[in-house]
């Protein structure tokens, strides 16, 4: 990781509540894409990882760590924390990089990912990384996880949030629908699912290979509130989720519509960008394209 | 020693009606217990503690999969769940939850398995549960407890509570005789010698206890000295008691409402194999689906009447002086 190109230091973080300037969401779109050229690093030199699905959660992750999230890495535990359930596990790369930055454990310590006895698991394993609420990697869990934390924030009369991140391919899944009904159910409004609607799965595009549109008005049916934002554009996952504390008696589901691969071409929109390992040749055009992205926000 | 057995046992109570009892006392003194259910409080008496703590009861719907994965979330928030549905559904439909969540995870969930074994009887193998305690020991982390009667229910569920890390309660649906004196102290991961004797060792769990200490005393009257131990947690296992009593009695017989193959009998099998080898009868269910019918009658005709425990105490004890007698003759 010596060449990474982001700061070793605890990155910096806009407080919970404060105005979205035109510079905090310069700052904060100019690191998503340097987020984005860490994690193409660590799967390149580990050559494991998910690259394509990572790389459409970045600006959702970078808004909730860097911004939305009350947390404290200095204690990990503590109870009031927001929680954030990461359920689509296998995009794990860029989950560690944005808790890295965050101080939870050091930068350095993300060339160790997938490596035997590393902290760094294949999927994310609570106790092993600071900064991890659950496991998850077997997709479909997070929103009945989720559910379970809200209630709990609400019997402890706790203000905290609870944040899940769904990939689009998790609703497939039948207990998604699950929780769901149950989060609906109980009026969570506590609880706030981001869809990274990346529109690729493993095997091919949802639409071809398990339809899920109309995919706004099945969740509204479900009795949840429902936005639909750009995921790439950073004001909008910003407003959104202010707009989404101002929700009350049903839980709130942001349809954030990305790119998978977002920021290199010949990965966007490609399922073989799902666990594909870049060579040396698109790992070099990969790391310039990332570059020029993060460049386009540079002050 | 004896004074643990009652004799003759207790009238006979519904073992669900205890374990609601318990969870409403353990409610009282555990504000962070909550309680969750597939909607299935009402066949196994969780409606108790929701009557008693609406506001701490959680029915998710027929959804055991949202059932463990809500209980994960509540026990992120410091909450100590225990979840509630049928015994085979936490082995089958929810178990990638349970695998991944409570033993990988290491959510502090508690599972109660309701109407495990034959106990539904007459709604026939859709609804027995002979392969739970098999499926469940088998994960990293996940503790198996089986309680033989309602006082063992009421002393083992605080216990469950207080536990650090996942625990499988497996429960009976029906009315079993109360076998226990007050004297009977449970503790989790130690077995309980019930009753002594140098001839063989009966190791039972759950209502099964009940027979097999029916079939020592028959044995009893014939002469034999049946050693009988209560194996109420299968995982841990307690294998300083179980090897002693191998050693000391040289024959075992393992008796269990579950499957022949992974429960109690495949658990003291594997240990005994590697610590000390004697014969091991297995007495439970045959590797085979049973069908519907009243409960005593299946357990009969499925393998497990008191008969079939005395037959396999007889048969090991066959076994431990064949091998006493081929051994003598290697050595002349």
């Amino acid at each position: 990781m010596s060449e990474c190109a982001v700061s070793a230091a605890p990155a910096r973080t806009y407080q919970y509540g404060t105005r979205h300037t035109p510079a905090m969401i310069a700052d904060l779109s100019r690191r998503a894409y340097e987020y984005r050229i860490q994690v193409l690093r660590m799967v390149y030199e580990r050559k494991t990882g998910h690259l394509g699905g990572a790389f459409s959660a970045a600006e959702i992750l970078t808004a909730l760590y860097f911004h939305q999230l009350r947390l404290d890495p200095e204690h990990p535990g503590w109870q009031d924390r927001d929680r954030l359930v990461f359920s689509k596990g296998h995009a794990c790369a860029m989950l560690y990089t944005v808790l890295a930055h965050r101080g939870y454990f050091p930068v350095e310590e993300l060339s160790t990912f997938r490596a035997l006895d590393s902290r760094l698991q294949g999927h994310p394993e609570p106790a092993k990384t600071p900064g991890i609420e659950v496991t998850a990697g077997p997709l479909g869990h997070g929103v009945a996880i989720g559910a379970g934390m809200a209630l709990g924030a609400r019997m402890d009369g706790s203000r905290r949030r609870t944040y899940v991140v769904l990939g689009d391919g998790e609703l497939n899944s039948g207990v998604v629908w699950e929780g769901v009904m149950l989060a609906a159910k109980f009026g969570l409004d506590n609880l706030k699912v981001i869809v990274d609607y990346n529109g690729v799965q493993q095997t091919g595009t949802t639409a071809k290979v398990m339809p899920t549109e109309p995919i706004a008005a099945k969740w509204a049916a479900f009795n949840w509130h429902v936005t639909e934002i750009h995921g790439h554009n950073m004001a909008e996952i910003l407003n959104a989720l202010d707009l989404v504390d101002e929700v009350h008696g049903l839980p709130t589901v942001i349809i954030a519509r990305t790119t998978k691969g977002k920021g290199v071409d010949f990965m966007e929109n490609s399922p073989q960008w799902h666990g594909g390992i870049p060579n040396d040749a698109q790992f070099k055009s990969a790391l310039m394209q990332l570059e020029t992205g993060a460049a386009q926000w540079q002050a | 020693m004896a004074s643990l057995i009652r004799d003759p046992f207790g009238d006979a109570v519904l073992m669900r009606k205890a374990y609601g009892d318990a969870l409403v006392e353990l409610g009282h003194a555990r504000k962070d217990l909550v309680v969750l259910s597939a909607d299935v409080q009402s066949s196994d008496f969780s409606y108790l503690f929701e009557e008693a703590f609406p506001d701490r009861f959680f029915n998710v719907g027929i959804a055991e999969p949202a059932l463990v994965d809500c209980a994960v979330g509540l026990a992120n928030s410091g909450k100590v769940p225990i979840a509630n549905t049928f015994a085979f559904l936490f082995a089958t439909r929810a178990l990638e939850m349970v695998r991944t969540h409570l033993c990988y995870g290491g959510a502090n969930v508690k599972l109660a398995g309701a109407y495990a074994g034959l106990s539904d009887s007459f709604d026939g193998p859709t609804h027995h549960s002979i392969t739970d305690v098999a499926i469940l020991r088998s994960l990293p982390r996940m503790t198996v407890v089986v309680p033989a009667d309602p006082l063992a229910v009421a002393r083992l569920l605080p216990q469950v509570a207080e536990w650090k890390g996942p625990v499988y309660f497996r429960l009976c649906r029906n009315e079993v005789p109360r076998i226990y004196t007050s004297e009977y102290q449970p503790e989790i991961g130690k077995g309980v010698v019930l009753m002594d004797g140098d001839d063989v060792t009966i190791m039972a769990c759950g209502v099964l206890v009940a027979r097999a200490i029916e079939a020592a005393r028959l044995l009893a009257d014939e002469g034999v000295a049946a050693r009988l131990v209560e194996i109420h947690t299968i995982k841990p296992l307690d294998g300083e008691l179980v090897r002693r009593c191998a050693r000391e009695t040289g024959a075992v017989v393992t008796v269990e409402e579950h499957s022949i193959v992974g429960g109690l009998g495949g658990a003291i099998a594997e240990y005994l194999s590697e610590t000390h080898v004697v014969p091991v009868e297995r007495v439970g269910i045959a590797d085979r689906f049973a069908e519907s019918g009243p409960y005593s009658d299946l357990l009969d005709r499925y393998g497990m009447s008191v008969n079939d425990i005395v037959g396999a105490a007889k048969r090991a004890m066959a076994r431990k002086a064949g091998a006493v007698s081929t051994a003598a003759r290697e050595m002349a």
